[in-house]
């Protein structure tokens, strides 16, 4: 080595004497392999960040190491190059590029088993993605159902939603790298909940029992995969998987790609699990498709063979085997973009198995009713499979003549509607549907339509690709087409997945079309043979918009198509065929808010109003229902008012015997009855004391509505003297022991309000009503919790020895203390005036402070609701009242955020605010903490105006202010400001 | 042709003929004059054969079926002659295409029982029902397949249990199901015609070379 300076060069030199090391700082420049070596040797524990810096300046090592022609190499994969480079080699019989060709090779292999040796170490710490976690999910979905054989008894993930990049946890739990959540239920456990995050997949704190919203907390270990959970949660699942597996391995596995590309290595193992997965499917689908066949040809055979587990499962089997078919294709093709295919195929039997999943949500699956193995079929059968037979093979008179005869047996009955399907009959009238014939197109939807009253025959429609063609007919210029149509779709798409198929389809659009045909007034005098008209043709729209609109997304596609004003248009016609379908739609509808807003626009109410005087009880029906849902609304609820609705409403409650009628009608009446006006009306039309007759003997839908008629009712003295003589308060009390959660809301609060009446209040404490109402503070539903509390108020200001009364009940007390610990603010509103109630007794306000009170209390102070605070206010300067209470709110740090309750705009608030500071200010240690917070400050600055407010309705209040600053100065004199101030105000 | 002679001819044709307008009337004149052909002849005496009928009936009714176009031309051909009149013509037109329910009721039992008694039989169904289904099979399953196709159609419309069908029993039939009103093979205008002529006569004979109208 020689040194000079700040280089370094090595004795050694190449061909044309440059030193084969040259080093000078910072950069280091190396010409052999050798040096390279013995450098990085020097370098020692710096080793890997020396190769690195020398890989990094040396962006193409091959090019600079063996000359610009060997750079190709490195990229193309072709032999042509490499061999053009022999070929070269061998004709310049030049050693130099034979070595470097040498060299060359010996780096690409080097370089393969690079890549090689660190894909094995990425293979195994691969992060899980929503292909293999959506992979892993259908294959145990396949794999799962009754039964012993299966290893799971279900699995289904929680959310029916996949957004784009395949993950179905919301948005803001994706960020935490969570793909999915699922479902499973094993045989021999409980349905376990489970997260499937890109980390792995453990088990989450579940589904809570309200809203259905999945506590997404870890509770458990995390997995590398869901089999391994699942193995590790259940010994029969991991058993059978075992078994599975068994079966697996005998399978010939043929199919094997050895050549698997690179790209692929990551998800070869799940890629084949697949492959070999699919194979023993095939083989079930097999099975069950040779009886398929068989079933075409019934012989003594097939009656003796199906047994009707295996014919429920062919439906199923043959989507399958498409599926099964897609998976074959896909692995006889070797090719890099093989993952792709199977990945594909995969999605699409997850698209089918999440619907079915979402269908048995709404309609529960029917028991299968084939025909019983051993019985005799009926005639029908062999009738129907005759005449579908020329459905198949014979020309359009033919067809014709076999759909006229179908129609003539009785459709209606089950055994004929599942035989025209087991012969395959619906796949031929579904096709029919396709040609050009009208007449067989009119022949074969007459029969669809009758038949698809069954509900599982709506399936086998919707699985057999039925809508969307109906959907086209809608579009035919043909009005009777339409009409069959447009009712065939009504009667299928009584379940969501029909409705979505619909939807998408562009179905809504078009039935909405179909209501405007009613608009070219101007038809040609003698209709043609197989029309019919244009108000027909609205019917059938408005029939199948109305079976559609029980999805929220089809109310939207309905809104957006332009539905509302057409709906509203048609109900101006006197034809209850069209009524009907049209106030079933909107009252469908009208659980969306900007429904209810466009029927108030579209002064829809006017017309529901009109025809409440029907005679058509269904008719009735809807219409109240529809009021019901828009009376919500206060602007809504007068309008009915002035449109004359509630008469009929009343007059409609003498008819007891249709209880839906009833049902809507009472509901419509209570929410009317929300405003003032309407319930002087109905008492004018004696409406009251017919609810009150309602009360006993009728089915839950009508007391809930009934009970929260009268609850509003009882908001008025007035009513509440009626109610109490005509005898209402005894059922009323009755049904304080039901556990209809909305019953009872309903129910505690007109009990509530009749409490109000002294008169009424010794009623409801003769019948122990007081003692029902505090036991529903155990009820688990906060609503009904907090409804009983507000109840309670008022009986126990109004029941004579009030305080005797509350002791009574044992443990009474404690319970209500302990609600305070809940996290409802409703309910901690409702306790704390309770509390206030209870704490006018000295000797109840004792055993209250024993069980804590005072603590709960202090560490509600933080709130911003003022609903909680106002009472929260109160019960504290209630609670004040007894021993060293008010000490003790000090030391829980009550007051300051007491003192924050200035701040807000509720008059109220404000008014309990001063009552409590004024009962806490009587500690001195208080006053320096209120002083401390501003409270002078807040009280005349922000508060000033608000004094003058108060001092007119509550003369109590403005007091309270003035004692409270009278006590805070005393120990306060520190402060000048704060005695200007008081000056000021004084 | 002569002015006079036309109008003439639309005035008394027009008495018998509600469902046209008059220019219609013309107008369907014109194409019956047109198709026959021979302008110098007088219009009362000429008429369409056989053959000309049967090429109006496939390219502009979209009809097949040899058996039922000849047994329509029969239908027209009220007198008998084998030839179809200019009034023949016009009548037989507005029935195919303006007819009320009861006119094509009418119109389609006398193409299907044709020449009989008054009675469409079996033997008379079968011979219209036998080029029905789609040869597949064996001759004689075929066969069979129509001889129970034809008790399938006695039996729906059969209703006196005659082993025939009656004009009553025709009707009572078909209105009940008016899908049946054709149930032995088309011989009214499809439906796609059906759907033109709302547009306007003229747009069905669009097809037709020198359409006058």
């Amino acid at each position: 080595m020689e040194t000079s300076g700040t280089t370094v060069k090595s004795e050694e030199v190449d061909k044309n004497g440059e030193p084969l090391l040259y080093l000078s700082v910072p950069q280091i420049k190396i010409r052999s392999f050798g040096q390279l070596s013995r450098m990085l040797y020097i370098a020692k524990n710096m080793k890997l960040k020396e190769a690195q810096a020398c890989i990094e300046a040396n962006r193409n090592p091959v090019a600079k190491i063996l000359g610009l022609d060997y750079n190709i190499i490195s990229e193309e994969i072709g032999n042509s190059f490499v061999s053009n480079i022999l070929d070269k080699i061998t004709k310049d019989d030049d050693s130099e590029s034979e070595i470097k060709m040498k060299i060359a090779l010996q780096l690409k292999q080097l370089d393969l088993h690079l890549l090689n040796h660190s894909l094995k170490h990425i293979s195994l710490e691969i992060r899980l993605n929503p292909g293999t976690v959506k992979n892993d999910i259908e294959l145990l979905k396949q794999f799962s159902g009754k039964g012993k054989q299966t290893v799971l008894e279900s699995i289904e993930y929680t959310s029916d939603y996949e957004f784009s990049n395949g993950c179905r946890a919301p948005p803001w739990r994706q960020i935490k790298g969570e793909i999915c959540y699922v479902l499973v239920k094993p045989h021999d456990a409980e349905t376990l909940c489970v997260t499937c995050s890109k980390e792995g997949v453990f088990l989450n704190g579940g589904k809570t029992d309200d809203e259905g919203q999945i506590n997404y907390e870890r509770k458990g270990e995390i997995y590398k995969d869901l089999v391994t959970l699942l193995k590790e949660k259940s010994a029969i699942f991991s058993e059978n998987m075992s078994k599975q597996e068994i079966k697996f391995s005998e399978q010939p596995q043929k199919d094997q790609p050895n050549e698997a590309p690179k790209e692929e290595v990551a998800i070869t193992h799940k890629a084949s699990v697949t492959s070999r997965k699919s194979t023993q499917e095939k083989n079930r689908i097999n099975l069950g498709r040779s009886q398929l066949t068989k079933r075409l040809e019934p012989s003594l055979n097939w009656r003796t063979s199906v047994s009707s587990k295996e014919s429920r499962n062919t439906l199923r089997d043959t989507q399958v085997e498409k599926h099964g078919g897609k998976l074959e294709k896909s692995r006889s093709s070797v090719s890099p973009g093989r993952a792709q295919l199977i990945r594909k195929s995969v999605e699409k039997i997850e698209e089918i198995i999440s619907d079915s999943s979402s269908e048995s949500e709404e309609d529960e699956e029917q028991p299968d009713h084939r025909q019983e193995a051993n019985a005799d079929l009926p005639s029908e059968y062999w009738q129907i499979q005759k005449l579908v037979k020329y459905l198949k093979g014979g020309n359009q008179t033919a067809t014709v003549i076999a759909l006229c005869s179908m129609k003539d047996f009785n459709l209606a009955q089950e055994t004929c509607q599942l035989a025209i399907r087991d012969v395959g009959g619906l796949e031929v009238l579904i096709n029919l549907l396709e040609t050009d014939e009208v007449k067989c197109k009119i022949g074969s939807l007459k029969i669809l339509k009758e038949i698809s009253h069954n509900p599982q025959i709506r399936r086998n429609i919707v699985d057999l690709g039925g809508l969307p063609v109906m959907v086209n007919i809608l579009d035919s210029p043909h009005k009777s087409l339409k009409c069959l149509a447009a009712e065939t779709i009504a009667n299928v798409a009584k379940f969501r997945r029909a409705r979505r198929v619909v939807r998408r389809h562009g179905g809504i659009t078009k039935l909405v079309a179909l209501l405007d045909c009613g608009k070219h007034s101007g038809e040609p005098a003698q209709s043609s043979l197989y029309e019919t008209r244009d108000v027909e043709v609205a019917r059938c729209g408005a029939l199948a918009l109305w079976s559609c609109s029980k999805s929220y997304a089809n109310k939207e596609a309905i809104r957006k198509a332009g539905g509302i004003p057409l709906l509203a248009r048609l109900l101006k016609t006197s034809h209850e065929n069209m009524l009907i379908p049209v106030v079933g739609t909107l009252q469908e509808c009208a659980s969306e808010e900007n429904y209810r807003a466009a029927i108030k626009a579209e002064r829809i109410i006017e017309n529901l109003v009109k025809n409440l005087n029907s005679e058509n009880e269904q008719l009735q029906e809807h219409c109240a229902m529809a009021i019901y849902q828009c009376a919500e609304d206060e602007e809504t609820r007068d309008l009915v008012r002035l449109h004359g609705g509630l008469k009929p409403l009343a007059s409609l409650l003498n008819n007891t015997d249709n209880k839906e009628r009833l049902a809507a009608v009472t509901g419509a009446i209570w929410k009317c009855s929300i405003s003032k006006e309407n319930v002087t009306k109905f008492r004018e039309y004696k409406a009251i004391e017919t609810l009150v007759g309602l009360l006993t003997d009728q089915p839950e839908e009508v007391l809930v509505n009934v009970v929260g008629a009268l609850g509003e009712c009882c908001q008025e003295h007035e009513n509440r003297v009626i109610i109490r003589r005509c005898g209402g308060i005894q059922p009323l009390v009755n049904l304080l022991v039901g556990i209809n959660q909305a019953l009872l809301v309903n129910v505690t609060k007109a009990v509530g309000a009749c409490a109000v009446e002294p008169e009424s209040m010794m009623i409801i404490d003769r019948l122990d009503g007081v003692r029902l109402l505090w036991s529903l503070l155990k009820n688990p539903h906060p609503d009904v919790k907090a409804s009983a509390a507000w109840a309670l108020c008022p009986c126990i200001q109004n029941a004579k020895d009030a305080g005797e009364m509350v002791r009574s009940f044992v443990g009474g007390l404690e319970l209500v203390v302990n609600l305070l610990k809940s996290d409802n603010k409703e309910v901690l509103a409702s306790v704390c005036a309770v509390i206030t109630n209870i704490a006018k007794d000295q000797e109840n306000l004792a055993v209250i402070t024993d069980h804590g009170v005072v603590p709960l209390l202090s560490k509600l102070a933080n709130t911003n609701n003022d609903k909680l605070r106002r009472h929260l206010a109160e019960t504290i300067s209630r609670c004040c009242m007894w021993g060293r209470n008010r000490v003790a709110f000090g030391e829980h740090k009550a007051v300051a955020p007491l003192v924050r309750y200035l701040k807000s705009n509720d008059t109220n608030v404000h008014r309990a605010t001063a009552q409590a500071l004024y009962q806490l200010s009587e500690d001195a240690d208080n006053c320096v903490t209120m002083h401390e917070n501003g409270a002078v400050k807040t009280s005349f600055s922000k508060y000033q105006p608000m004094v003058c407010v108060i001092t007119k309705p509550c003369e109590h209040g403005s007091r309270a202010i003035g004692n409270y600053i009278e006590n805070i100065r005393h120990p306060g004199d520190k402060s000048k400001s704060f005695a200007d101030h008081n000056k000021t105000v004084t | 042709m002569d002015q006079k002679v036309l109008k003439r001819l639309v005035e008394s044709i027009s008495k018998s003929v509600n469902s046209f307008k008059k220019s219609e009337i013309e107008c369907f004149i014109r194409i019956f004059h047109n198709v026959v052909g021979r302008g110098d002849v007088k219009l009362a005496n000429v008429g369409l054969d056989r053959n000309t009928f049967r090429v109006i009936l496939h390219s502009i009714f979209g009809m097949t079926d040899d058996v039922l176009m000849n047994r329509v031309f029969f239908a027209f051909d009220k007198d008998n002659d084998n030839y179809i009149n200019v009034k023949e013509w016009v009548k037989g037109l507005s029935v195919f295409l303006r007819g009320t329910f009861e006119e094509k009721l009418k119109f389609c039992f006398e193409v299907y029982y044709f020449n009989g008694d008054g009675y469409i039989s079996r033997e008379r169904i079968y011979d219209m029902l036998k080029n029905s289904l789609h040869q597949q099979s064996p001759e004689e399953e075929t066969d069979e397949g129509i001889r129970e196709l034809v008790d399938i159609a006695l039996k729906k419309m059969d209703y006196d249990n005659d082993g025939r069908i009656s004009f009553a029993d025709f009707e009572k039939a078909v209105k009940e199901d008016r899908l049946l009103l054709e149930v032995f093979g088309p011989c009214l205008p499809d439906a796609k015609v059906q759907w033109q002529q709302r547009i306007g006569l003229g747009e069905i004979f669009k097809d037709l070379k020198r359409n006058p109208c």
